[in-house]
C-alpha cells in the first residue's frame, strides 16, 4: 500500500501502526531465511515499545515501518556497514536522517544488508552473507543497497533510506522492481551516514512508487548545520508537482548508450517505456553523451582515492576491529586510492581524473540544455548469479558503467520499473536531470506509474 | 670554508576560541578536569561525522597574517594531510596545503628582516602520554585537545643567528599575545616550535644570498625560545663539522634534548612523509573579500611596536617601553596622565614599571595632584638650595673625594643626604646640577 | 599473469600497502597485484582525455563560505562514558594502546 493510503487509513484509525508492523514482521518471519536483508532486525517488543510512547505527529510517515541502509549511525543500534570492522559497534549518535525520520514518527525495523563501506553493485561484498534477489533467490539483488531493495520487494517495510555514490540505489532498484532516488548532491545531509566517497555520496530514499519518494524527500532535505556541504536551494513541493501535465516536456536519449553491450531486452524495455512517454505529450530528442566509459575510470579513480582517506579512521583504537578485517574488495579500493594519491602519481591519476570530471560536468549540462530529463539504462545485465560478479574484479567494476559518470556531476537520478525479462526478471530504467529537479523527476516517475503496473507487482516468496 | 646559518621557525599557535575548529566542542584542553570529556563524533573521528569550519578561528588566523604584514588569500580551501598515528583520529589532518589564507609577510627585526612564507589555518590532534600499566609500556589517548583551531606560521629561512631568532620568535609572540587570539604560553601548549636548520657556504661577495643547502635539518621537541637558540647552536657545530669532511648533513628530523642542550636522531622519521594531500570534499572552499579582510583589520589593535614608539614620543625610556607594552591597564593610565600633565608621564611609566605604585587604587588625577603638590612644596629656589648642598657638601668631605677619585655612587650618596636633609623637597634636577658645578 | 612492463610494481604494491596501513601477508601480494594491475590498465585511460585549460573540480556543490558561529554548542557533546563506550582498551578515562614511540 502506498505511504498516502498508509497515512489516510493510520489517521482515520482504519489500521494502526502496530498492525503495520505485525504484518512486517510475518512478513519477514516467513522469508527473510530465503532473503537476507537484514544485519540488525530490531526485536519486535523494542519496536512495539518505541510505538507505544511515540508523540503524536502531522507527518505522512507517522506509524510507517521503513529500513536503514546499515551506512547510518543510529544511537543504541548495532550500525556496521556491513563490513567486520564495525561488528558489534553500537554508536553513541545518530545521523540526521535517522533523527529527522524519528521526529516524523516513522518506525525503524532494522539495518540492512549491502556491500561493505559502499564498495560493490551486488551485496557480496559483505561480511554478513549475501542478500538473495526476492524475484529469484539464486541471483544477486543489486547493490551497494541491496537489503534495503530486497526488503522493500518482499514487503518487510514500506520504505527505505539507501545511499548512492556510483548507483547504489539506482542499481538495486532496477533489480529489485522498486524506485530509488538518487538526489541532487547535497540535498540531504550526509551527517551520520558512513563515508565512501564524500563528494560522490548521496542519501536517498527508496520505496514501490515515486509518489512514496516524495513524501520520503520532502521528510528528509534541506539545509544540516552539521553537514557543510548540504545547500540552502529552497525544496521544492514534490508532492504538488506529482500530477503535472507532461506535454511539452522534452526527454533526451544518449544514443551511445543504447549499444552493444546493453542486454536486448533491457533496451526494448526502455524503448517501450519512450513510447509511453510518447504517448503523454513527451517530446523525445536524441542527444550525444559519450562519456560512459571515460566517466566509469574516473570514477574508479576518484572514489578509491576518498575512500581510501575516509577508511584511514578504522584503526581499532577508539572503535571497531583493526585494519586486518577489511574485505578483498575493499583492500582493493583503498589500494587504488592510496596510490592514486600518493607522491609521484598524483598528477597523473587523481588530479588528472578531476579534470575529466569538469568535462563530465560539463557534457551534462550540455546534454541537458535542450531537454528537462535524460533516459537511461540502469544496468547493462539482467541480475547475475550470485557469485559471477565478484568473480573478476574488472567486470565487477564495468557492470557500473551507466551509473558511474552521474555521481561526480552532482545531478539527480530516478530509478524506476520498466518492465520484466521473459523470464520473469526486473528491468529498471534511470531518469536524469538537472541539479535540484528532483520534482520533475518525481513528476515524470508518477506519470509513467500511472500508465504501467510494473510497480505494483511482487516477487512469489 | 665559513658556512652561515639558513634557518627557519614554524611556530603553531593554539587559538583561544571558545569551541573546537570543526565543532562545538568546548576548547580548554589545558583547563579540563578529566580526559574525554570536551568530545564528539566530530573531534572523536567516528563514523559518518563531518566538519563544519568555526569562522572566529579563520578570522584569527587572518588577523595573525595581517598583523605579521602578510597578502591575505582571496581563494583558499583546506586539504587533508593524511598520516597514521594514534592521535589522529581520522587517520589524516584537515589542514591547508597550496592555498593558505595568508602569504607573504616578514617580521622586522634588530639584526634584519625576517620573512613570512605563510600563515595556514588546521587542527590539533590529541594528547598522548605515556604510561606503564599492569606492566605493559602503553600510549593513553585524551582527545580534548584534538581538533583545537591551530594557526601555524612558517617563515623564510633567513634567520641568520641564535639571537636573531630569539628576537624573533619574541616578536611573535608578543604580536599574538597582542591581538588576543591566543596565550602563547608554551608550557601550556599553545605555542609550540620547530626550527629547520642548514648551513650555507659563505660566498666571495657577501651582499649577495647563497643558494638554498640541499637539504635541511627539522628540530623538533624546541619547549622555549632558549632551547630554539641552543638547537642553533648545537646543530651549526654538528653540521659545520660534517660539512668541513665533505659530507652533507642527512636531510632527517631531529629531537631536542635539554639534557646537553643537544640534539638527536628521531628513529624511524626518515625520508619525507608522503602526506597525500588532496582537497577536502567536506568543506566547500573560501572567498575572503576585500570588505571581509577589511573588517577583520578593524580589530588590529595597536602592536607592541607602534607603542613603543607612542610611549618613546611621551619621553619615557625605550627600555621602560619594552616593559609596559603587553599592560593595556598601565597603557591606558599612561595615556591618562599624558593628557593630563606630559611632564609626568616618563615619571608614572618608571614608577609603574618599577611597582611604586598601584594604579587600580590611585586615579589618574589624584595622581597628578599628588605630584603637584609635591612640586609645589619642592624646593627650586636657587640661593636657597645651594646654601642646602654646600652644608651637605661640608659635612660629608670623605664622599667628595671619593667621588673625585671616581667613584660615581658617591655621587648618588650626596643626592641622597641633599633629599634627607631637605626632607625631601629638594627639586632633584636643579640640587644635581649645582652639585655636580661645586665638586 | 601481469605483463612484463606492468603500471605497479610488487614493490609499488608493498610501498601502498604501507602508507595506506593495510596489513597484507607477503604470499597475498602477487594476486592483489594482478588484480589492482587489471584495474589500474583501465583507470589509466583518463590519461588518454584531452584536458588541457581545463581546470580540475573537486567538489560540485557551489557553495563558499560555509562555516559557524563561534560558541560552545554541547548538544553533540559526549559524556567521557559514551566517548570511550566502544572502544576496546581504556583506562582511567583514557583510550589506550601499545605503546608508540
Amino acid at each position: 500500500m502506498s505511504i498516502k493510503d498508509l497515512a489516510a487509513k493510520i489517521k482515520n484509525k482504519n489500521i494502526t501502526p502496530a498492525q503495520l508492523v505485525e504484518e512486517a514482521y510475518t512478513n519477514i518471519q516467513r522469508s527473510e531465511d530465503q532473503i537476507n536483508s537484514f544485519i540488525t532486525l530490531r526485536p519486535k517488543s523494542d519496536v512495539l515499545e518505541e510505538l507505544a510512547k511515540l508523540k503524536p505527529s502531522n507527518s505522512p510517515l507517522y506509524g510507517i515501518p521503513y529500513v536503514l541502509k546499515d551506512a547510518y549511525a543510529t544511537k543504541g543500534i548495532q550500525t556496521t556497514t556491513a563490513s567486520n570492522i564495525l561488528k558489534g559497534f553500537v554508536p553513541t549518535y545518530s545521523a540526521t536522517v535517522y533523527k529527522k525520520l524519528q521526529a516524523a514518527g516513522a518506525i525503524l525495523i532494522g539495518k540492512c544488508n549491502q556491500d561493505a563501506w559502499g564498495h560493490g553493485g551486488s551485496t557480496e561484498n559483505t561480511d554478513f552473507g549475501v542478500t538473495h534477489n526476492p524475484w529469484d533467490i539464486s541471483r544477486v539483488a543489486g547493490g551497494s543497497s541491496g537489503g534495503p531493495a530486497a526488503a522493500i520487494a518482499a514487503n518487510f517495510c514500506t520504505f527505505a533510506i539507501g545511499e548512492d555514490t556510483g548507483g547504489s540505489i539506482r542499481n538495486p532498484a532496477a533489480w529489485t522492481n522498486t524506485t530509488g532516488l538518487k538526489v541532487t548532491y547535497g540535498r540531504v545531509s550526509r551527517y551520520g551516514a558512513i563515508a565512501y566517497a564524500s563528494s560522490f555520496d548521496t542519501v536517498g530514499p527508496m520505496a514501490k512508487t515515486a509518489e512514496d519518494l516524495a513524501y520520503i524527500l520532502s521528510t528528509i532535505a534541506g539545509v544540516d548545520p552539521y553537514d557543510a556541504t548540504t545547500s540552502p536551494t529552497p525544496i521544492d513541493d514534490y508532492l504538488a508537482h506529482l500530477g503535472n501535465d507532461l506535454a511539452g516536456k522534452t526527454i533526451g536519449v544518449p544514443k551511445e548508450l543504447y549499444g552493444d553491450g546493453l542486454d536486448s531486452e533491457i533496451k526494448a524495455a526502455i524503448m517501450s517505456a519512450i513510447e509511453k512517454y510518447k504517448e503523454m505529450g513527451v517530446k523525445i530528442i536524441e542527444i550525444s553523451l559519450p562519456i560512459s566509459e571515460i566517466g566509469l575510470a574516473a570514477y574508479y579513480l576518484i572514489a578509491p582515492s576518498e575512500t581510501s582517506s575516509n577508511l584511514a579512521r578504522y584503526d581499532g583504537i577508539r572503535f571497531g576491529q583493526g585494519r586486518g578485517e577489511f574485505t578483498q574488495e575493499t583492500i582493493r579500493r583503498i589500494m587504488i586510492g592510496t596510490y592514486a594519491l600518493s607522491a609521484g602519481y598524483y598528477d597523473a591519476y587523481y588530479r588528472k581524473a578531476q579534470k575529466v570530471r569538469t568535462l563530465l560536468v560539463r557534457a551534462y549540462e550540455q546534454a541537458l540544455a535542450g531537454c528537462d530529463a535524460l533516459i537511461m539504462p540502469v544496468n547493462p545485465t539482467m541480475p547475475p548469479q550470485i557469485g559471477e560478479l565478484i568473480s573478476d574484479p574488472l567486470s565487477n567494476l564495468l557492470a557500473d558503467v551507466y551509473t558511474t559518470s552521474i555521481n561526480p556531476v552532482g545531478v539527480p537520478s530516478l530509478a524506476l520499473p520498466a518492465g520484466f525479462s521473459k523470464s520473469g526478471l526486473p528491468i529498471g530504467m534511470q531518469l536524469v536531470g538537472k541539479k535540484f529537479s528532483e520534482s520533475l523527476l518525481l513528476n515524470l516517475g508518477y506519470q509513467y506509474q500511472q500508465v504501467t503496473d510494473w510497480h505494483t507487482r511482487s516477487p512469489k516468496l | 670554508m665559513t658556512y652561515s646559518l639558513v634557518c627557519g621557525a614554524e611556530i603553531h599557535v593554539e587559538l583561544r576560541t571558545q569551541s573546537k575548529m570543526f565543532c562545538g566542542c568546548k576548547n580548554d584542553p589545558f583547563g579540563a578536569p578529566n580526559p574525554n570529556i570536551y568530545t564528539c563524533p566530530v573531534c572523536l573521528g567516528m563514523p559518518g561525522a563531518l566538519p563544519v569550519p568555526n569562522k572566529k578561528a579563520i578570522e584569527d588566523c587572518i588577523l595573525i597574517g595581517l598583523a605579521l604584514n602578510c597578502q591575505i588569500s582571496e581563494v583558499s580551501k583546506f586539504d587533508r594531510k593524511h598520516y597514521f598515528y594514534p592521535d589522529l583520529g581520522k587517520g589524516y589532518q584537515i589542514s591547508q596545503y597550496d592555498e593558505p589564507f595568508c602569504v607573504g609577510g616578514y617580521v622586522d627585526t634588530s639584526f634584519g628582516r625576517v620573512g613570512i612564507t605563510r600563515v595556514h589555518m588546521e587542527e590539533d590532534t590529541a594528547k598522548l602520554h605515556h604510561e606503564t600499566v599492569n606492566g605493559e609500556k602503553v600510549s593513553l589517548i585524551d582527545f580534548n585537545r584534538s581538533s583545537v583551531p591551530l594557526v601555524e606560521i612558517v617563515s623564510d629561512p633567513d634567520i641568520k643567528s641564535a639571537e636573531q631568532a630569539k628576537e624573533f620568535l619574541k616578536k611573535v609572540r608578543d604580536i599574538v599575545r597582542a591581538l588576543g587570539v591566543s596565550d602563547c604560553d608554551m608550557d601550556k601548549g599553545s605555542m609550540r616550535l620547530e626550527a629547520n636548520i642548514s648551513l650555507a657556504p659563505v660566498g666571495a661577495d657577501p651582499s649577495v644570498r647563497p643558494p638554498l643547502p640541499p637539504y635541511k635539518v627539522e628540530v623538533k621537541n624546541i619547549n622555549s625560545f632558549r632551547y630554539f637558540a641552543n638547537s642553533i647552536e648545537y646543530e651549526m657545530k654538528r653540521q659545520e663539522e660534517l660539512l668541513l669532511k665533505g659530507s652533507t648533513p642527512k636531510q632527517e628530523t631531529r629531537g631536542y634534548r635539554q639534557d646537553g642542550n643537544r640534539t638527536e636522531s628521531q628513529r624511524g622519521k626518515e625520508g619525507a612523509a608522503d602526506y597525500r594531500y588532496f582537497p577536502e570534499p567536506d568543506i566547500p572552499p573560501f572567498r575572503i573579500s576585500r570588505e571581509m579582510v577589511q573588517d577583520i583589520a578593524q580589530r588590529l589593535p595597536q602592536l607592541p611596536e607602534a607603542i613603543i614608539a607612542e610611549l618613546i614620543g611621551y619621553s619615557i625610556p625605550e627600555s621602560t617601553a619594552r616593559v609596559l607594552t603587553g599592560d593595556n591597564a598601565a597603557l591606558a593610565y599612561i595615556r591618562e596622565i599624558n593628557k593630563l600633565d606630559p611632564k609626568l608621564s616618563p615619571k608614572v611609566a618608571g614608577a609603574i614599571a618599577n611597582k611604586k605604585i598601584d594604579i587600580t587604587k590611585l586615579l589618574p588625577s589624584d595622581y597628578v595632584k599628588e605630584e603637584s603638590t609635591k612640586a609645589a612644596d619642592k624646593i627650586t629656589d636657587v640661593a636657597e638650595l645651594t646654601k642646602l648642598v654646600e652644608s651637605v657638601v661640608t659635612a660629608n668631605a670623605q664622599s667628595i673625594t671619593d667621588y673625585q677619585a671616581g667613584k660615581q655612587n658617591a655621587l648618588g650618596f650626596l643626592m641622597g643626604q641633599i633629599m634627607k636633609t631637605s626632607g625631601g623637597k629638594a627639586d632633584t634636577t636643579i640640587a644635581k646640577d649645582i652639585l655636580t658645578k661645586l665638586i | 599473469m601481469v605483463n612484463s612492463n606492468p603500471v605497479i610494481s610488487l614493490s609499488d604494491v608493498q610501498h601502498t600497502a604501507q602508507l595506506a596501513n593495510l596489513p597484507i601477508p607477503e604470499d597475498k601480494l602477487p594476486k592483489l597485484q594482478a588484480q589492482l594491475e587489471s584495474i589500474l590498465q583501465f583507470v589509466k585511460t583518463v590519461q588518454t582525455v584531452d584536458t588541457d585549460n581545463v581546470p580540475e573540480t573537486t567538489q560540485v556543490t557551489g557553495l563558499e563560505n560555509v562555516w559557524r558561529k563561534d560558541e560552545v554548542e554541547d548538544s553533540r557533546t559526549f559524556t567521557q562514558d559514551e566517548a570511550l563506550a566502544n572502544a576496546s582498551s581504556t583506562h582511567n578515562g583514557f583510550f589506550m594502546v601499545k605503546a608508540v614511540i
